[in-house]
């Protein structure tokens, strides 16, 4: 008795798999590679990326352009290494089609080689220095340029009377990239410009704060990786810079959607230039959001989970012109010069960069209801990273 | 510039809090515990939570993160470091710095990798001047808390009869188990204090230093800083050690920018080659 239940059972088992693997067979599901840092310093990026992904595979189903797509998350913690050796596995391995993900410049960087040589389009939808796209032909970026966001402030701050500035950025490649960008532009519009770069390891702000206060600029330029963003504008409140009249101002990381309502009344009234702000006013922006906070509770989309919403919605795309082919230079050929609406705005991907062209707003942190948000009030139209377009 | 002096001794304060429960329990009690950082950490999420989810006010959350710090170093003295004391300082390394990749861990699950806030009350916002000076009234705060902390704790093992029990147990716990001190419950009772200041210095911190599971691994080498260069054999060692690099690190950063964060390890460096037992070193058997 026992011995036939086991063999029918068996049977049963074989049956079933059997059936499924046809099934699979028939759709042909296709790997996506999603490398994010899920846990360590930088997992608020994973995290908001991740969440966004599955939000879109909520919404907008699995199936794009005839193959069911699949996603294979892995965490690399925020370390190159293991980014590179994860993707090479997921290359190798899991026969991913497209890589994506990448919180940060290195890991996106470490990547690039792999990319090239295995002919797989890695969608950046994080990592914001410039010169990222130029790593490799099969790069293709969803999230912005620090210069892209940055230079736009000079010229708001030179048009709103600021002459002179006092950058404050943390010393890595996207604060150098937001400084050098920022103060280039700056100058070549009259202003004067004084800076100082922060250790990125730097529990205290206030020496550097301390200088600015003795400099008596118009307005602080900042950036710092959006974690630390809190700790500087607390420090800047409590060192009563706002009240001696000093503006601040910056490329949005410093009051990322993610972590602003932590902050508090000491984050309002400064002024930022950024891709997304959850207050984005659309329709298709609020039922995003909405969405995304039901599905992730406490939890307020920030620009990275744009970023990686929109990484998906390129794949999708892609895959639709080239109608289920998957092959990575096909791939590639129908991301360039892809367009849609997002819930930040219009993008497209340019064509020679394979980097994204977006509309930059001004943005003003103000209380709206009983929370705070980015209220964007000025719209500089579809800005190209304004590093590779000089080249 | 005296402005900037006095950040600076703010500054050194936190340190102090947060590295003199390790020169406790590293000094006195002669155990490497790099896990350190944890209990300072639950310190700032314990006074994290009491504020956003209790509704309780900055000054009562403070000795809550005291407590409760103290209370879980009591219950892992117990059960996990005990057993330690007599390995070596290789093992007690790679025992404490486990725990710390387990608190960092556990941490991230439990609560979120995001930075965590705290709203300091009205008073204890924003500056004032005074001659000049200004004074950021939170770093005034935390000076007269470490203040006070500092004196309590001198007295503590210098004065009285806890303290020199311990320091007696501490030197040779055989013979001094055999007049009757209850050496177990000595170092239980010292190991609680030291994680409890740690638990303090870690709610003192979030609002200079701010809050995230990383905290532990970010801040140890400050820690250790504080408790080699000040020696772990008194009090005053650490407190002076903590100050002069708070300075030395804040003065630095706002006069040279440039190289300011390599400043303090500058200065480690040439300490421990001028006095390589610590700032007030009394000669170890």
């Amino acid at each position: 008795m026992t011995l036939r239940r086991t063999i029918l059972s068996g049977m049963l088992g074989l049956a079933l798999a059997g059936s499924t693997s046809t099934l699979a067979l028939a759709q042909e599901a296709l790997k996506i590679g999603l490398i994010l840092p899920m846990t360590g310093p930088f997992a608020s990026t994973g995290r908001q990326i991740d969440a966004a992904v599955k939000l879109f595979l909520a919404q907008q189903g699995a199936v794009h352009g005839g193959r069911k797509l699949e996603v294979v998350l892995k965490d690399d913690t925020g370390n190159a290494d293991q980014t590179r050796r994860l993707a090479q596995e997921l290359v190798v391995n899991d026969k991913v089609a497209v890589l994506a993900g990448f919180g940060l410049t290195p890991l996106a960087m470490a990547t690039a080689q792999i990319a090239t040589q295995a002919k797989v389009p890695q969608v950046v939808m994080a990592a914001a220095t410039a010169t990222i796209t130029e790593a490799s032909p099969f790069i293709v970026r969803t999230s912005f340029t620090l210069p892209q966001a940055s230079e736009p402030m000079a010229d708001w701050a030179a048009a709103n009377g600021i002459k002179k500035v006092f950058t404050v950025v943390t010393d890595y490649g996207p604060g150098i990239d937001a400084e050098t960008s920022f103060a280039n532009k700056f100058k070549g519009a009259g202003g004067t410009v004084e800076s100082v770069r922060v250790p990125l390891r730097n529990p205290d702000f206030a020496p550097f704060l301390q200088r600015v206060s003795e400099a008596k600029p118009d307005a602080l330029f900042v950036f710092v990786p959006s974690g630390v963003g809190a700790q500087f504008m607390k420090q800047f409140v409590e060192r009563g810079l706002d009240k001696a009249g000093v503006r601040l101002i910056g490329p949005g990381d410093v009051v990322d959607d993610d972590i602003l309502e932590g902050m508090g009344e000491v984050a309002l009234g400064t002024i930022t230039t950024h891709h997304y702000s959850a207050a984005h006013d659309s329709p298709a922006n609020k039922a995003f959001v909405q969405a995304f906070q039901k599905a992730n509770p406490g939890m307020r989309p920030n620009f990275m989970a744009v970023g990686g919403y929109d990484g998906m919605v390129l794949i999708a795309k892609a895959l639709e012109a080239t109608k289920g082919d998957a092959a990575g230079d096909k791939l590639i050929a129908a991301m360039k010069g892809a367009s849609w609406e997002s819930v930040r705005g219009p993008v497209t991907i340019d064509p020679d960069t394979r980097d994204i062209i977006q509309n930059i707003y001004v943005r003003k942190t103000e209380k709206v209801g009983s929370e705070l948000f980015n209220v964007e009030f000025a719209t500089i139209t579809a800005v190209k990273d304004p590093v590779k377009a000089r080249k | 510039m005296l402005t900037i002096l006095f950040d600076g001794i703010a500054y050194g304060m936190v340190l102090f809090v947060l590295g003199c429960g390790l020169s406790v329990t590293m000094g006195l009690m002669n155990f490497v515990n790099l896990a350190h950082g944890a209990f300072a950490m639950l310190g700032g999420y314990v006074t994290v939570l009491a504020m956003q989810r209790l509704g309780l006010p900055f000054l009562a959350s403070l000795p809550l993160a005291f407590l409760a710090a103290a209370l879980v170093g009591l219950v892992l003295e117990r059960l996990l470091y005990r057993p330690m004391y007599a390995k070596s300082h290789l093992d007690q390394v790679m025992f404490s710095i486990g725990l710390v990749f387990m608190a960092v861990a556990g941490t991230d699950w439990l609560m979120g990798s995001s930075q965590q806030f705290i709203r300091l009350p009205a008073w204890l916002q924003g500056r004032f001047e005074i001659a000049g000076i200004g004074i950021g009234r939170y770093r005034l705060f935390v000076i007269a808390v470490c203040g006070l902390l500092a004196v309590g704790l001198h007295w503590g093992f210098t004065r009285t009869r806890f303290g020199s029990r311990l320091r007696a147990a501490v030197d040779d716990a055989r013979v001094a188990r055999g007049l009757g001190i209850p050496v177990n419950r000595l170092f239980a009772l010292t190991f609680a204090i030291g994680s409890g200041l740690a638990g303090l210095g870690g709610a003192l911190g979030v609002e200079l230093m701010g809050l995230d599971p990383t905290f532990p691994l970010k801040f140890m080498i400050y820690f250790l800083i504080v408790v080699t260069v000040g020696g772990t054999s008194s009090i005053t060692g650490p407190f002076f050690a903590a100050m002069l690099l708070g300075v030395a690190d804040v003065v630095g950063k706002y006069l040279v920018p440039e190289i300011g964060a390599f400043i303090i390890y500058a200065l480690m460096v040439v300490l421990l080659l001028t006095r390589p037992n610590g700032l007030f070193a009394r000669a170890r058997a």
